[in-house]
């Protein structure tokens, strides 16, 4: 069953389409990463299925979940508002403080629900925005390069608790990337975008290192990136 | 055309390491941070010039008193039991026209900030009484409220609710746009909005409003106490005045510094508390 449905999704800034998808079906608990250049579209598309595009000019149908929530690149804490407030705005009903100290404890956060987010580093803080998503249990989430602020070592523990968590609340994943690594490790399904298209969608499944880096000349080619990585591992050899 | 030769980079002086200081000294470009001690410095000076001026006959005491006859005087009022009443006379006059100007205030600014027909209504008109200076106002308020407390706070409260107002306004217009996206992502709703981004998010400017308004409350006093008082700090001076009693005015001046600068305080001590959030770690 597809979770995401889009048919001849128009998105355009005045004379300028950056979005054209004739059609395009997520399944149900897939993962997908959607890398592509900068202005290629990708962040326009991850609006678009977030319902945040309301003053944009365009045109389409659009299915998603209803359930649904966003990751920022920013954390996009309130500077004002607790930890624990932070992870449950929006909710209401006994037992959301429960909720949000078992998904700041999912985070590696419990403990931490009194403090001041300017209290924590940009990793812990990008952990709560990570807990404030999967709280609500979404159907569907969304994320705009979420990693894309953190320094690297951050970025790869960031990688494994999010794959940790998709594996254990089963949303469908809809994530934009610019970085071809951070793709190839957590899709099940990367898409990559040019001037608003869809030009590859491809389902990695590499085995071994060689099948990776196989893998990942593609997309960088697919990118426009000729970086023949076989002869730089080579050289440094 | 001359070639001057560069200047070569001084020295680094290896036995400066071996020195009790293992700070690494840097050429300081902006001044040192002044304590409150430093601060007190120009007060302090002017009241000796002026002690001085006053004790050697440069200026006659029918000018202005000198320091040390207001303090006496000042002293001499208060044990007599004869000040206070007026004191508190002003205060209630000030903190009434303050309280209901904030109300005020903030009321407009939230419906200016959070709702267009709300900012076509109130925000123009708030910017016309903010070019009128509210002592202009008094003739028209005699008029329509007469000359008794009404009219006084009325006056003060319209006067307080212009730097409460804007501030505020400001404040919520400020607010980052990325919070309304949040806000659309997290369902949400507009009671939650105002309470937990709106809110909150315009406080500082709020504050910063409330500051400017506190002093300013005294500032209008002065001038209306001098219509149909019959106590009041305002009402002191003015009958000084008639008399010549130049130390009692003085008295009166030093009672306006201290209460504004007190109320200035206050609101700053809970500037601090509210807007703790602000401190993270390492500050």
């Amino acid at each position: 069953m597809s979770a995401v449905r889009l048919r001849d999704l128009t998105r355009s800034y005045g004379p300028r389409t950056v979005l054209d998808v004739a059609g395009l079906d997520i399944e149900q608990g897939e993962f997908v990463c959607l890398i592509g250049r900068s202005g290629s579209g990708k962040s326009t598309l991850l609006r678009a299925l977030a319902g945040l595009d309301g003053d944009v000019a365009g045109d389409g149908r659009i299915q998603v979940p209803a359930r649904r929530s966003v990751l920022f690149q920013d954390s996009r804490l309130l500077p004002w508002a607790s930890v624990a407030d932070n992870v449950t705005l929006g909710l209401r009903g006994d037992g959301v403080g429960d909720a949000a100290a078992t998904a700041l404890a999912d985070v590696g956060l419990a403990g931490r629900e009194k403090d001041w987010p300017s209290a924590l580093s940009g990793g812990e803080q990008q952990r709560v925005a990570l807990a404030r998503a999967l709280v609500r249990e979404p159907e569907l989430l969304l994320a705009d390069e979420p990693f894309g602020a953190l320094d690297a070592l951050t970025r790869l523990r960031m990688h494994a608790l999010l794959r940790r968590l998709v594996a254990e609340h089963r949303p469908t994943v809809v994530l934009v990337t610019h970085d071809v690594d951070e793709a190839l490790a957590l899709a099940e399904r990367v898409l990559v975008l040019e001037d608003g298209r869809v030009v590859l969608d491809h389902r990695p499944t590499p085995r071994t290192a060689d099948d990776l880096l196989a893998e990942r000349r593609r997309l960088l080619a697919a990118l426009g990136v000729d970086e023949d990585t076989s002869t730089r591992l080579r050289e440094t050899a | 055309m001359t070639t001057t030769p560069i200047r070569p980079a001084p020295e680094v002086r290896h036995d400066a390491l071996a020195g009790a200081d293992s700070h690494v000294r840097l050429r300081r470009l902006a001044p040192r941070q002044l304590g409150a001690l430093g601060l007190g410095i120009g007060p302090l000076v002017a009241l000796v010039v002026w002690q001085v001026a006053s004790s050697t006959g440069l200026l006659p005491e029918q000018q202005l008193a000198s320091p040390l006859t207001a303090v006496t005087t000042g002293w001499e009022m208060l044990t007599t039991g004869e000040l206070l009443p007026h004191v508190a006379a002003s205060a209630r006059r000030a903190y009434l026209g303050l309280g209901i100007g904030v109300a005020l205030g903030l009321g407009l600014a939230l419906l200016s900030g959070l709702t267009r027909s709300g900012e076509a209504a109130v925000d123009s008109l708030v910017q016309i009484k903010r070019a009128i200076p509210t002592l202009a106002l008094i003739p028209l308020a005699i008029l329509w409220l007469g000359i008794g407390e009404t009219m006084k706070v009325a006056v003060i409260a319209t006067a307080v609710l212009v730097p409460i107002y804007l501030n505020t306004h400001a404040g919520l217009r400020s607010i980052d746009q990325r919070y309304v996206e949040l806000a659309q992502t997290t369902d949400v709703g507009r009671a939650e909005f105002i309470r937990r981004i709106a809110l909150p998010g315009s406080l500082p400017g709020f504050l910063t409003g409330l500051r400017l308004a506190v002093t300013m409350c005294w500032t209008s006093l002065v001038v209306l106490e001098q219509i149909n008082a019959t106590e009041g700090i305002g009402y002191v001076m003015n009958r000084a005045r008639d008399f010549g009693q130049t130390d009692v005015i003085v008295v009166g001046l030093v009672i306006y510094a201290v209460l504004g600068l007190a109320s200035d305080a206050l609101v700053r001590v809970v500037q601090g508390r509210a807007l703790s959030y602000r401190k993270g770690m390492g500050s």
